[in-house]
């Protein structure tokens, strides 16, 4: 079986600084990947690297077999990868439902000629843009509050709207950079089981950074830790638990 | 209190050491010798009005805050259910207008109008975009010199000339944008400054193509499906508008034809942009002016947008500038100073970046004031600077701020 | 040494006059977009001013019979960084400082209407027309041919790459040595750790300011002295220029700027000698676009690395 993505050797220097160094690692379809290590061990730069707003310095990611490291985030979007943030990046003074209809930018008309006569087709496609969202809506439960401003969303809300903001793209691989982070224990569940839906019911695949070692454990297929920019180890759950390598330069310290 | 005298006391006093070399001392030249002349009383003055303003700058703002925009107008919900009648009576009273006023103040309303389509059409770039053109009478004059050369060199007409003019104007902005475009916002200001003073320079010295600073004359004015507004007709075979309809001659239909002319050209500018702001490109516009990184990570191409805003922005001041030409009769280089684009952007700032209604109240207001006021006309550029430094302080998103229509989920 | 030799080393000397002006203005436009990653958009304007209130000392002082060339210098030159410098410090406190943390598009507009109300406060003041100065120094050097072409180095010239070599070599002095201008590298590299180690970063701001305008008044005397005419308009041009070499050196670079500056004078000269006067400017805005779209870190600029 090939995978989805695979990571092969990514490097990536600041000048003088090697802040991501040697770093591989497969995601297969339909798995949960999860991405640990301490802080300012390079794991943003890893997915800042995937997902094309930093142009590796050495490596080579591809996504189902084509090379898309070195392309512009935009495009690496187009193929099927998207992203969130770690601090959420919403676009706050639009609605709810407009933020996931920008998001489907690249799936609607935007031929200004064909959208300024209003043709049938265009509205066609506008109309199933706003069906799409609202099935998002229903499926983070965000559809009463899709006529309100981002902005004004409590917190675990936003996390949750920009996770649909991923998904009305239509991605193959959804890449969360601490999506628990901030949120109560409850939200945290919730989260836990909105990422088990998105692989069983819609066939992406999750990659992960996270802190919350509960949420990893519980849901990585795969995990890989990194450490001073370098893979540190790689494995299951199981594995990586009781990885001596792992337990002194991560579990232990916390 | 204490505090605030003290502060507005260093104020004037820093105000003081401003103004008493350049307004206080005044140089006169008289032959080849300069000498100075004291006119302290102006920098004492200055002084004053500083030390009175800082004093009331505090109480002054907490009154400014509390008579909010929004407090004085109705309610946006209110609005919006009369709004398609308030729109049409007033679409029609416009309309009906010139024919009720003087020649003169159709004249001064016509040249209201172009300033509104320009402000709309800037308004395309600043306000939806969030980018800030400063050469945005470059695509002007590109519109004006694309009519004027046109029926000079082909003889072609006004109707034709228009979607040219709009045309080039659009790819002079494509051709601009596209390289420009994926710099940073201060990057685009200055470039696009350079570049309207590259046109200006153009236009100035490529005597053989454009008369240099002479400019072009003798431009003929749009006619109605054919009819000329002339006394006697210029093309064989043409009658006049007055002959046609058997009217006695009269330069009056000229001036009314071309104010309804400007205010069905922006009709057709308002219908445009009211639909854009609707279609995916208006949301992708507000999405990268919001978040560039969040766009770009939902696919959206950053600069293809952007280029879409200042491409289309450009066509409406290339249409501006054709009707330009047509109604004075002359241009030449001297109509597309950098000046002009301020006056633009001050009209999108004053009017509120983003809102429609907004930018034609200060268009209307900045064209309209001046000419009632002619006496004061040399301080026009100086208050105009003042209100954009002002308004960027205290009411950034300008007098009437208004949001990009939202698309509605049924919940 | 041929004609055409003379003529290059005539055009090499220009060149420099011109590219010191450039780079003295420059300094200011690269110091505050180093530390606040801004243009300010009225630093022209600046320049302007301090022409006028150098020709309005030089006059004052010869009106009170002080004409002894050293002195009435540095006077001016004292007063026009004092005055200038007051300007400069008021348009940081006026149209940015209340700005700060806003969105970028509003600072820069208050930025150009400060400008304009700047260029047009002139104007109204002292009137829109040139004004002449009486030459302070005149004279010069001349080589080469006495029948065909000669080389003209004036005084003036000379002056010029004086006061600007002063200027320059002090800047770095300050920039390098000072603790005000250890704080300033500090905040170029990142104003949030510079605030947080305890540096008044509003200070250094308002500093960078002040010393941008201080520079560009040694400029605005020393053109207006060259020149020997001023009028309210003079800021416009030369700010853009300036801008450019600033850009083409690598925005944020001091040594950047000076290099930029001198760059510009040299093709500036060229182009009105070799190839057309009226198309210079087109030249250097021509360059200006060139270099943003192929080379937009400048000769010696760094890369800035986007922070998502």
């Amino acid at each position: 079986m090939s995978a989805l993505l695979s990571v092969r050797d990514l490097g990536m220097r600041f000048g003088g600084l090697l802040a991501v160094d040697g770093v591989s690692f497969d995601v297969n379809s339909g798995q949960v990947v999860s991405i640990i290590g301490p802080n300012g061990a390079g794991k943003t730069t890893v997915f800042n690297c995937i997902s094309g707003f930093y142009r590796p310095t050495s490596g080579q990611v591809s996504l189902l077999g084509k090379t898309i490291s070195g392309l512009p985030g935009h495009k690496v979007a187009r193929h099927g990868l998207v992203r969130t943030f770690q601090n959420v990046r919403l676009f706050r003074t639009m609605t709810v439902v407009e933020n996931l209809l920008v998001a489907q930018h690249s799936r609607v008309d935007t031929n200004l000629l064909t959208g300024m006569l209003k043709t049938r087709a265009y509205r066609a496609k506008e109309a199933a843009a706003m069906e799409r969202a609202g099935f998002w809506l229903d499926q983070v439960g965000l559809r009463e509050v899709a006529n309100r401003e981002a902005g004004n969303l409590a917190y675990g809300q936003q996390r949750r709207l920009e996770i649909a903001r991923c998904m009305v793209t239509g991605p193959r691989l959804v890449m969360l950079d601490e999506p628990a982070a901030g949120l109560n224990p409850n939200e945290t569940r919730e989260l836990d089981e909105l990422i088990l839906l998105l692989r069983a019911e819609h066939d992406v695949s999750v990659l992960l950074i996270e802190h919350d070692m509960k949420l990893v454990m519980e849901i990585s297929d795969h995990i890989v830790v990194i450490d001073q920019g370098r893979p540190l180890a790689e494995g299951t759950a199981a594995e990586i638990r009781n990885n001596p390598d792992v337990i002194k330069a991560y579990l232990g310290e916390s | 209190m204490p505090g605030q005298l003290k502060g507005a006391l260093f104020s004037a006093a820093v105000m003081l050491v401003l103004a008493v070399p350049i307004l206080g001392i005044q140089i006169t030249t008289e032959g080849s010798s300069v000498s100075l002349v004291g006119e302290l009383h102006y920098a004492f003055i200055a002084a004053g009005l500083v030390f009175v303003f800082k004093l009331l700058e505090r109480p002054l703002s907490t009154l400014l805050g509390m008579t909010h925009a929004a407090n004085l107008l109705p309610s946006a919900d209110r609005m919006a259910t009369y709004r398609p009648a308030i729109l049409t009576v007033l679409i029609v009273l416009a309309f009906i207008w010139p024919f009720t006023a003087s020649r003169g103040a159709v004249d001064v309303a016509t040249l209201a109008l172009i300033y509104v389509m320009l402000g709309l059409g800037l308004n395309i770039v600043v306000g939806f975009a969030g980018l800030l053109d400063l050469g945005y009478v470059a695509f002007y004059a590109v519109g004006a010199y694309s009519y004027a050369l046109l029926t000079e060199y082909f003889g072609l007409s006004f109707w034709i000339s228009l979607p040219i003019g709009a045309g080039l104007a659009a790819l002079f902005g494509f051709v601009l944008g596209f390289p420009v475009l994926r710099l940073r916002g201060d990057y685009l200001a200055i470039v696009t400054l350079g570049f309207g003073e590259i046109i200006r320079l153009l236009l100035n010295n490529w005597d053989e193509l454009t008369g240099g600073p002479d400019g072009i004359g003798n431009i003929p004015k749009p006619t109605l499906f054919g009819l000329e507004f002339t006394r006697t007709a210029k093309a064989d075979g043409n009658i006049p508008f007055h002959e046609f309809f058997g009217l006695e001659y009269s330069g009056t239909y000229r001036v009314i034809f071309l104010y309804l002319l400007a205010l069905l050209l922006v009709l057709f500018t308002l219908f445009v942009i009211n639909r854009l702001i609707r279609m995916p490109v208006g949301r992708a516009w507000e999405a990268l002016r919001e978040d560039e990184i969040a766009s770009r990570s939902l696919g959206l191409n950053p600069t293809n947008i952007k280029l879409s805003a200042f491409t289309l922005g450009a066509s409406f001041g290339g249409m501006a500038g054709c009707f330009f030409a047509a109604r004075q009769g002359f241009i030449n280089p001297e109509s597309f100073t950098f000046i002009e684009s301020a006056i633009v952007l001050a009209i999108v700032v004053l009017g509120g970046m983003g809102s429609q209604i907004g930018v034609i109240l200060a268009a209307l207001a900045l064209t309209v004031l001046p000419e009632l006021a002619r006496q004061f006309e040399e301080y026009r550029m100086l208050v105009f600077g003042l209100v954009m430094v002002l308004m960027m302080i205290w009411r950034p998103q300008g007098l009437l701020p208004s949001k990009r229509p939202r698309m509605e989920l049924p919940t | 040494m041929s004609e055409n030799g003379l003529q290059f080393v005539q055009q090499i000397i220009n060149g420099l006059t011109l590219g010191s002006i450039y780079a003295l203005i420059a300094i200011g436009y690269t110091m505050v977009y180093g530390i606040i990653g801004m243009i300010n958009f009225a630093h022209g304007e600046i320049y302007m001013i301090s022409a006028y209130v150098g020709l309005i000392v030089i006059t004052g002082l010869s009106m009170m019979g002080i004409e002894y060339m050293p002195v009435v210098l540095i006077i001016t030159l004292t007063m026009a960084m004092l005055i200038t410098s007051a300007y400069g410090w008021s348009v940081e406190r006026v149209a940015y400082r209340p700005l700060r943390g806003s969105p970028r598009l509003v600072p820069l507009i208050s930025a150009i209407g400060m400008s304009i109300f700047l260029q047009n406060y002139v104007q109204l003041a002292q009137g829109a027309r040139n004004i002449a100065l009486p030459p302070l120094i005149s004279g010069g050097w001349r080589f080469g041919d006495a029948a065909g072409f000669q080389v003209y180095l004036s005084y003036m010239q000379v002056m010029i790459a004086l006061a600007t070599t002063a200027a320059m070599v002090g800047l770095t002095l300050f920039i390098g040595r000072s603790r005000l201008g250890r704080a300033c590298r500090a905040c170029s590299e990142d104003r949030g750790m510079a605030n947080l180690l305890g540096i008044d970063t509003d200070r250094v701001i308002a500093l960078t300011f002040v010393i941008g305008a201080a520079l560009a008044a040694v400029a605005g005397v020393l053109v207006g002295l060259y020149y020997g005419v001023v009028n309210p308009f003079m800021g416009f041009i030369a700010g853009l220029k300036a801008f450019t070499a600033a850009v083409l050196g690598g925005i944020g670079s001091v040594p950047g700027a000076m290099l930029g500056g001198i760059v510009l004078g040299l093709t500036e000269s060229f182009t009105s000698a070799y190839l057309s006067t009226e198309y210079k400017d087109v030249v250097s805005f021509g360059l200006l676009v060139l270099i943003l779209l192929f080379r937009p870190t400048g000769l010696l600029g760094k890369p800035d690395v986007e922070k998502v």
